[in-house]
């Protein structure tokens, strides 16, 4: 926090006329600041964590014919002979323009293809997020309504299951069974840049589908929870002694004020669907973030590397900081001040 | 209402039994009886009080007659025939059609029973939309006009607000709304004055007891306060350990009562202290107090007062006023913006951190909710010994035996020595709340409310024990409070503030003695009295000096 609030002068207290007037206003432009600057300080430590790992690109790259001439020859060429602190200004220069400079291994540009990429997982994300979150808010409200019950144990011990689970044991059932014994399904799940809009929805099922699997428990398990927390409070007997059914009270009365948590733990899982496709995209062959990532760690490609990271963590913080905005939002105390 | 039915009994309840699943402590569950087959007739537009201490039975019968058990309450056997069918019988859906449409229920704290999310018009309409009552617009428009009955300000606009943007005796009329928007039969309710300030009270009281009348409305009216009851009321019925004890019209309750425990109740807090006569000798000063929460929000201006030894400081005022403040500020939690407090003929560190343990021992404090107040991992031996250990560094069985010895002086005794909070009654919480700070052999001890969460026969007993430790030891008493009859019965002197500014100091025949300012008059005027009529001779009174101003 106090990195984010180095703009007012020290002890003024609040952020200005302006915001004090709107508390809310106030707290949004707060998290979004502190997104920033939080973005800020990861380039600089992805930065420099690359740096100080072992192993270097111009002698993985030419192998046996590594003479100290030819490496620094690359070295040079790449520009790597710069100070440290020069070579990322220049970076984030770029960056900031929207240039994550080019890849060292086919000299593409990097930024052209993360554009394709990121656009394949986000796809692929997004898929998987419009079943897993009603998917597991759903099951989270019918756990509430027959808790401690068969039906209750039943949610919870399959959920449960699938998230002990790995990706890979899982996303590798799915394929014996569906694609290989049965056939319905395709695989491998890679995607093409003409392909139709129906054929691009086949292919991910299977991927879709692990991925569901493993972030269905979290959310609806954080759901039941919230919501239980909630359903001991002297309103929720209230609506119980309006006559209101049971489905309604979950939803209407219980549901609106567990969202802020519930929220989290959606972000959370979210960012998962985006930063945690690695493996499964791996497995799927999968033309998504997961797999140029993996690519370009096992023949150290600095740029892509870097950027991959940045562009994960930008989701990160860019989840979480919506799921804080539309905590506060879920707020009426904030939403709706005296 | 023109209701044309052949009897005009709305609720005969016969019999009821109710029974709940107990975990004590390291034994097994058992079933234990709350309610033991009580029975009562409830006639169209009548009002029947339900009174009794805690434990009483009185909430669970009152939620019993919507077919409903709180917490883990099972309705084991009786009838309670509404509109001559018995609701204890009928399907969960006929009950949930009934509910909301027919019988509606006041919580007790309307502050906690309003869903925060939603608008408070949207809540209160809901019930009778959903069970097609009538149609959402003209269940708004009814909530206007009730808003209207009630006494709430911008009737057309208050269904907008949010239920955290309006005070708390606003929002138990809300709830009354809510309760009366459907046109029910019957309205439960359930201490909906408890949780209010007394001079907020008397606003809700009228406020319902006006539209009641005017609906035409049947209720059951739960209370633990006669006098508020009586108010409202036909009939009473008087409830003790789950078993009616009497009950009849009202006037025969109040004014003939035949059994002990109801006399008793009527004429709970008659003893009156005489006030001590020199009260010129302070140990405790405050002078010119400013205070404020941060930086921003005083919470006290300018406020002084004194206490002798030996003597009873009575703080009176509404929540808000800042009597708990005071208390910060004297015992060091909130240090002063201003002005000086003087304790034993020395000034006091405004900083608890700056402050000598011997201060620390001589003040002490008894909170309102004696069961947070202790460590419930702690038995009553830890509980006692602490501060003999912390202070006088006492150990093994010289401990031991001064923890008897206060034990006896909270009229215990050594039984009691093994048991945890838990095990306690509320009355004996306190007890042991009030051994605690006497462990430490103290000048003052501040008593914040300590009788306000405790029935009022258990609370007359902690003040008899209060007044009789102030005899043995001359301990001297700051006791903050929201009710006038305990600072009658008790106090030597009072100090009445409002807003966080003192109105009115001085010893007590003084300050409840007329010339009266006008916050001191609103206060004691408020005061509900064991009187027939007394809430619309009180109602007037306001009225015509209103007119007179």
């Amino acid at each position: 926090m106090s990195n984010a609030n180095t703009s007012p002068p020290p002890g003024s207290g609040s952020a200005g006329g302006f915001f004090s007037s709107n508390p809310l206003l106030t707290l949004i432009f707060q998290r979004i600041l502190l997104g920033f600057v939080l973005l800020f300080a990861i380039s600089a430590l992805l930065f420099v964590g690359i740096e100080i790992l072992p192993g270097d690109f111009a002698q993985a790259y030419l192998g046996q014919s590594a003479t100290p001439e030819a490496v620094a020859n690359i070295r040079k060429e790449l520009g790597l002979d710069a100070p440290l602190l020069q070579r990322y200004l220049g970076w984030l220069g770029g960056v900031l323009q929207g240039d994550f400079g080019t890849s060292w291994a086919n000299k593409a540009s990097v930024s052209e293809q993360i554009g394709k990429r990121l656009g394949n997982t986000l796809f692929l994300a997004f898929w998987a997020a419009i079943v897993s979150v009603p998917l597991a808010i759903g099951l989270g409200m019918i756990a509430v309504h027959y808790r401690n019950r068969f039906i209750d144990r039943l949610i919870n011990i399959v959920s449960l299951a699938a998230i002990s689970l790995p990706e890979f044991f899982t996303g590798y059932l799915l394929i014996l069974f569906f694609a290989v014994n049965w056939g319905v399904a395709v695989f491998p799940a890679t995607v093409f840049a003409d392909m139709a809009f129906t054929d691009r929805l086949a292919a991910i099922v299977l991927p879709c589908a692990t991925l569901v699997l493993v972030v269905l428990a979290h959310m609806m398990r954080m759901t039941r929870a919230a919501i239980l927390n909630i359903m001991s409070s002297a309103y929720i007997e209230t609506a119980e002694l309006k006559g209101l059914d049971a489905f309604r009270i979950i939803a209407k009365h219980a549901a609106p004020n567990a969202i802020a948590p519930i929220i989290n733990v959606v972000a959370l899982n979210l960012a998962y669907l985006v930063v945690g496709v690695v493996v499964v995209e791996v497995i799927f062959v999968y033309p998504g973030m997961g797999q140029y990532l993996v690519d370009a760690v096992t023949i150290r490609d600095m740029p892509v590397v870097q950027a991959c990271g940045l562009v994960f963590a930008a989701v990160y913080i860019i989840l979480n900081m919506v799921a804080d905005v539309l905590g506060i939002l879920a707020n009426p105390r904030l939403r709706h001040p005296k | 209402m023109s209701d044309s039915a052949t009897s005009d009994k709305l609720l005969d309840v016969k019999d009821l039994r109710i029974e709940a699943t107990v975990y004590p402590p390291g034994e097994t569950p058992k079933d234990i009886v709350i309610v033991h087959g009580v029975s009562f007739t409830l006639e169209k537009g009548k009002v029947l009080g339900l009174i009794g201490e805690s434990g009483a039975g009185k909430s669970t019968i009152g939620l019993a007659s919507m077919a409903y058990g709180r917490g883990g309450c099972r309705i084991t056997g009786g009838t309670a025939l509404f509109n001559g069918e018995d609701i204890l019988a009928a399907s969960k859906a006929r009950v949930r059609d009934l509910r909301g449409s027919k019988i509606c229920y006041v919580a007790q704290s309307a502050a906690a029973a309003f869903n925060p999310a939603h608008r408070l018009g949207d809540q209160i309409v809901e019930a009778t939309v959903l069970h097609g009552v009538s149609s959402r617009a003209e269940a708004m428009e009814r909530a206007d006009h009730l808003f209207e009955i009630l006494g709430l300000p911008n009737p057309k606009e208050f269904g907008q607000r949010y239920p955290h943007q309006v005070s708390g005796g606003q929002l138990q009329r809300a709830m009354t709304a809510m309760a009366l928007c459907s046109q029910p039969d019957l309205i439960v309710f359930d201490e909906p004055t408890t949780a209010l300030d007394v001079t907020t009270q008397i606003d809700v009281l009228a406020a319902i007891k006006h539209a009641i009348e005017e609906t035409g409305t049947a209720a059951l009216y739960i209370t633990h306060d006669l006098a508020v009851v009586a108010q409202v009321s036909d009939d009473i019925m008087v409830l003790r350990h789950g078993k009616t004890v009497e009950y009849g019209p009202v006037a025969q309750i109040i004014e003939t009562p035949q059994e002990d425990y109801t006399r008793e109740l009527v004429s709970v807090r008659s003893n009156i202290k005489p006030e001590a006569e020199d009260q010129t000798k302070p140990l405790l000063t405050i002078e010119n107090i400013d205070a404020a929460y941060g930086n921003s929000l005083q919470v006290l201006f300018d406020v002084s007062f004194h206490l002798p030894k030996g003597q009873t400081l009575a703080v009176v005022g509404e929540s808000g006023s800042g009597k708990s403040t005071t208390a910060r500020v004297i015992t060091g939690l909130l240090p002063q913006r201003n002005g000086r407090v003087t304790f034993d003929g020395r000034d006091l560190a405004p900083k608890l951190a700056d402050r000598p343990r011997e201060d620390l021992r001589a003040l002490q404090m008894i909170y309102q909710m004696a069961d947070v107040a202790m460590n419930p991992r702690h038995t009553v031996r830890d509980i006692i010994g602490r501060p003999l250990s912390f202070y006088f560094g006492l150990r093994g069985r010289e401990k031991e035996k001064r923890v008897i010895e206060l034990l006896d002086q909270i009229e215990m005794g050594e039984s009691f020595i093994d048991r945890y909070p838990a095990e306690l009654s509320g009355g004996q919480k306190q007890r042991v709340c009030i051994a605690r700070s006497l462990a430490a052999d103290p000048k003052l001890i501040i008593c914040d409310e300590p009788t306000s969460a405790l029935d009022p026969l258990v609370a007359e007993d902690i003040l008899k024990l209060l007044m009789n430790l102030q005899k043995e030891t001359d301990v001297s008493y700051l006791f903050i409070t929201h009710d006038i009859a305990t600072v009658r019965a008790i106090a030597d002197s009072i100090a009445v503030m409002y807003q966080g500014r003192l109105v009115r100091f001085g010893p007590k025949s003084q300050v409840l003695s007329p010339p009266f300012d006008d916050y001191t008059d609103l206060l004691l005027k408020s005061v509900p009295e064991m009187e027939l009529g007394w809430l619309e001779k009180a109602l007037v009174e306001r009225k015509m000096e209103a007119a007179g101003n």
